[in-house]
């Protein structure tokens, strides 16, 4: 027997539109199911998962702050995945970003002014766009496949902030612990609303990354190349765009807002460098990019349900005493169900029939 | 018509074969018979249902309705393979070949069986003599014309000794002098008692050989007949359900006045990959008000000469290419067509329109730069308005035919989509209009309409230069024709010399003077 996948003829709008929420009850069933085989009543982890965090106002900050790097992140990649560029390291971006943006805090802790803040944000942008720039290059000069050196530049950006914080920027009054200085006041990106949480300014700026995403994607010719030269190549040549220039604008994009979303987790949720500053931001905001159907406004929705994901993660780990992994088992899930999905929205299965032995001819 | 007794004569009889996609009624209750020792005509438009029903003859696709009958037995195909073993072979339109393979690697792959490679290229080159088909078995398909490729195609397919061949627009990609050696092995194998479906719409060549013909039109059997009584034109009307309408070129105003407006000067380009072509000093001047068409079998340099002239690929030297007196060799895409120049290329999806953008999108694709004033707002806001308005008055003018408002390109039918592309060029009336195959796949009344335009867009004083293959239409709208074959550019001939006997010496790669000489001597 043999299975196949059938293109169709027409795809339905309606499943289109409906698609992420189907991808999502199948996500939660396929998670009730994995809880009753460990052990767990199916409905009272889901509750714990998906709903008791958003029943309390300081636990909505927290998925604001956990949101906003997904956000920020995934609105840049949605510019380069509609492109047809495949960064996959926005992990490593976001890295560097914070890296690059704690220069100033770290190495000039008595420089203190107002304009720090700015000038840091700034820094952790190019620092993101620099780092992105690399397998730009790469793809550009050499035609490198960017998925994989993308991709292995992570590793570099992670081991090179471990080196960092154990090494030269350790706190010389912190213990011997693998921490920088803590940011100075200056240096810190306020809270929204201090009196009732830890949301900062960061998610505003994802907010508005997305708004002006979303207008250069739907309504300018910026938005029409992107489209042009992602869907057929040879179409975007023919009406005079360079599809080199694509590279490096998707390049950029992705990798400068990675690196705003790296700065802005250390200089407004964490307050120094540490060896490790992110659960994986970068890798989950592939998940949030597709689930949000790389159009920036869904990214914003799809950023908020992931976010829950990370926070419902630590809630069971305490309320049930599973492993914090259940948290990537579900991001893993939710993106098989929306890939899969999709798919189902253009093809339909056809077990093929068997084969009738053949005579040798 | 038929007895029943001479039915079951017949190799193949079809009855009531239907095809459906969707709501398209591809092959609607169709029926053929087929004789021994018969070569048989299919004709029809693109889009009749032709490949449908040969696709589903060669088990390929599965029909919805009807019954087969092979050797009065009924048979259901569901593969290939089934259709191979019971005798049906087919050589297919576009080939199948592994171009770094020789040709006798290329014939074993396609036979389940473990012979060696040595012996098929002995039976290759016996039927290869037996037929009259000369060719090397040990020679790199690369390396090959596209005649003797399909050489290789039928050799397979003879290999396979079948009762019944199907031929796909055999002659598509062949010189008039190449198609002539094909009809004498078709001949012969006729009178071997083989029977051959030849599908084609090319009528002089269907009248010449075949001993009978079905006429599909939308899906429908509109008609048997034997095409030796028919006239061209009236299988032309049976086939278009219509009058065709006739393009008229009224006489050039060719006067060495007018000035050169689109100029080629040693023009080269070295290969892009193994099997591409270079194009080796062109040379070519095309007049405001006049058509030139270069015409050559597929894959001698003619996609390389139109991207190097759409600037799609930049030359080494600015004179290399110059539009209206400017050295635009340097330029890009955009800055020619911003000299007045437009381009229709040959692949419609994916390169002169992007399959999954809608229409007013695609009219943005080439005007975004001759037209930024209209399309496009401060900050680089697309006007939506004012391009649904541009694209509607296209699709008047042109009369494309659409099922929604706005429907992505790729929704609209091969013809439609090419009406409309011509069009949206059209629309800007260019000073240099460069075609590459104007009317591939389009049928005849869409042909008509955009070769009309073509002529009508030089008259107005406008340089026109087609690049195509079919010859029918060169002669139709041209005012003068060169050949390309293998990277070179012959010697512009002027329409009232040119024949097809001439035009054909030319594209199998005889020289000028050689052609002059021969036809003389004929």
């Amino acid at each position: 027997m043999r299975i196949e996948l059938i293109k169709r003829p027409q795809h339905s709008a309606l499943f289109s539109a409906l698609s992420p929420f189907i991808a999502f009850a199948l996500t939660l069933a396929a998670g009730g199911i994995l809880f009753a085989i460990l052990g767990k009543s199916p409905l009272a982890a889901l509750y714990s998962y998906f709903i008791e965090p958003l029943t309390e106002i300081w636990s909505l900050h927290e998925l604001a702050v956990k949101a906003t790097p997904l956000i920020l992140i995934a609105v840049g990649l949605s510019v380069c995945f509609q492109s047809n560029n495949w960064n996959i390291g926005a992990e490593g971006q976001f890295i560097v970003g914070a890296i690059t943006g704690s220069i100033m805090p770290v190495l000039l802790p008595d420089f203190q002014f107002w304009f720090v803040l700015p000038l840091i944000l700034i820094f952790g942008f190019a620092g993101g766009a620099a780092y992105g720039s690399v397998p730009a290059f790469l793809k550009v000069r050499f035609n490198t496949n960017e998925i994989l050196s993308s991709l292995m530049l992570v590793y570099v950006a992670q081991l090179f902030l471990d080196w960092l914080v154990r090494g030269p920027w350790r706190n010389p009054e912190g213990f011997n612990f693998p921490e920088t200085r803590q940011f100075h006041s200056f240096a810190i990106l306020p809270e929204i609303l201090p009196a009732s949480g830890r949301a900062h300014w960061g998610f505003v700026f994802a907010l508005l990354a997305a708004l002006v995403l979303w207008f250069l994607l739907s309504r300018t010719m910026k938005g029409f190349e992107v489209k042009l030269i992602g869907q057929s190549p040879r179409a975007g040549a023919f009406a005079g765009f360079s599809d080199k220039r694509m590279i490096y604008f998707a390049f950029l994009v992705s990798g400068g807002l990675a690196g705003l979303a790296g700065i802005s987790e250390v200089s407004g949720a964490i307050g120094q460098l540490r060896p490790v500053i992110s659960p994986g931001y970068g890798f989950t905001a592939i998940i949030v990019a597709f689930l949000g159907r790389l159009n920036p406004l869904g990214i914003v929705a799809a950023g908020l349900v992931l976010a829950l994901s990370y926070l419902g993660g630590e809630a069971a780990q305490i309320s049930l005493g599973v492993s914090d992994k259940t948290a990537r088992v579900f991001q893993g899930l939710l993106l098989f169900f929306v890939l899969a999905c999709d798919t189902l929205i253009h093809y339909r299965i056809r077990l093929g029939t068997a084969q009738k032995p053949e005579g040798t001819a | 018509m038929n007895t029943t007794s001479e039915q079951r004569k017949n190799l193949l009889n079809v009855r009531g074969l239907t095809k459906v996609f969707g709501t398209l009624v591809a092959c609607d209750h169709v029926d053929l018979a087929i004789g021994h020792g018969e070569i048989h005509a299919l004709l029809g438009e693109n889009g009749a249902g032709k490949s449908t029903l040969v696709k589903m003859l060669f088990g390929s696709l599965e029909p919805a309705d009807g019954t087969i009958e092979w050797n009065g037995d009924i048979v259901s195909i569901s593969t290939p393979a089934e259709a191979r073993h019971l005798g049906i072979g087919m050589v297919f339109q576009h080939f199948s070949l592994f171009e770094a393979l020789t040709a006798a690697e290329n014939i074993a792959l396609s036979l389940d069986t473990q012979t060696p490679i040595t012996t098929i290229a002995e039976k290759a080159r016996e039927v290869s003599q037996a037929y009259g088909l000369p060719l090397d078995p040990y020679s790199l398909v690369g390396d090959l014309s596209v005649g003797e490729r399909q050489r290789i195609e039928i050799i397979r397919c003879l290999l396979q000794e079948p009762q019944l061949i199907i031929l796909d627009e055999p002659t598509s990609v062949l010189t008039p002098q190449e198609a002539d050696k094909l009809f004498e092995t078709l001949e012969r194998l006729r009178d071997e008692g083989k029977s051959i479906l030849y599908i084609s719409h090319r009528l002089e060549e269907v009248k010449r050989m075949c001993d009978n013909a079905t006429v599909l039109r939308h899906g429908k059997v509109v008609g048997h007949c034997d095409p030796r009584r028919e006239t061209a034109s009236s299988l032309a009307n049976m086939m278009v359900g219509s009058e065709v309408g006739k393009v008229v070129r009224p006489a050039s105003p060719m006067s060495d006045a007018a000035e050169p407006v689109l100029e080629i000067r040693a023009l080269s380009r070295p290969p892009d990959g193994p099997f591409s072509v270079p194009l080796r000093d062109i040379w070519m001047t095309v007049h405001g008000g006049e058509v030139l068409g270069i015409a050559g079998v597929a894959g001698n340099g003619q996609g390389e000469l139109f991207e190097a002239i759409s600037g799609e690929v930049t030359q080494r030297a600015a004179g290399e290419v110059r539009i209206r007196g400017t050295d635009a060799g340097l330029l890009g895409i955009s800055k020619r067509r911003l000299l007045g120049a437009a381009f229709v290329p040959e692949e419609r999806l994916g390169h002169g329109a992007a399959p999954e953008l809608r229409l007013t999108e695609n009219l943005l694709l080439a005007r975004h730069r001759t037209d930024q004033a209209s399309y496009v707002a401060a900050g680089g806001v697309i006007r939506r308005d004012a391009l649904t308005k541009a694209t509607k008055r296209i699709v008047d003018i042109m009369d494309v035919r659409k099922s929604a408002e706005d429907p992505e390109a790729s929704a609209l039918s091969g013809g439609n989509l090419q009406k409309f592309i011509i069009g949206r060029e059209l629309d800007r009336s260019p000073r240099v209009m460069v075609v590459n195959q104007p009317t591939w796949g389009v049928d005849a009344g869409a042909a008509a309409r955009i070769r009309q335009a073509l002529i009508d867009l030089a008259r107005s004083g406008s340089a026109v230069l087609v690049i195509s293959q079919d010859l029918d239409e060169l002669f139709e709208v041209c005012d003068a024709i060169s050949v390309m074959h293998n990277g070179h550019l012959s010697q512009p001939m002027p329409i009232a010399e040119a024949t097809f006997e001439k035009i054909g010496l030319l594209m199998g790669g005889a020289e000028g003077a050689e052609v002059s000489h021969a036809a003389g001597a004929s």
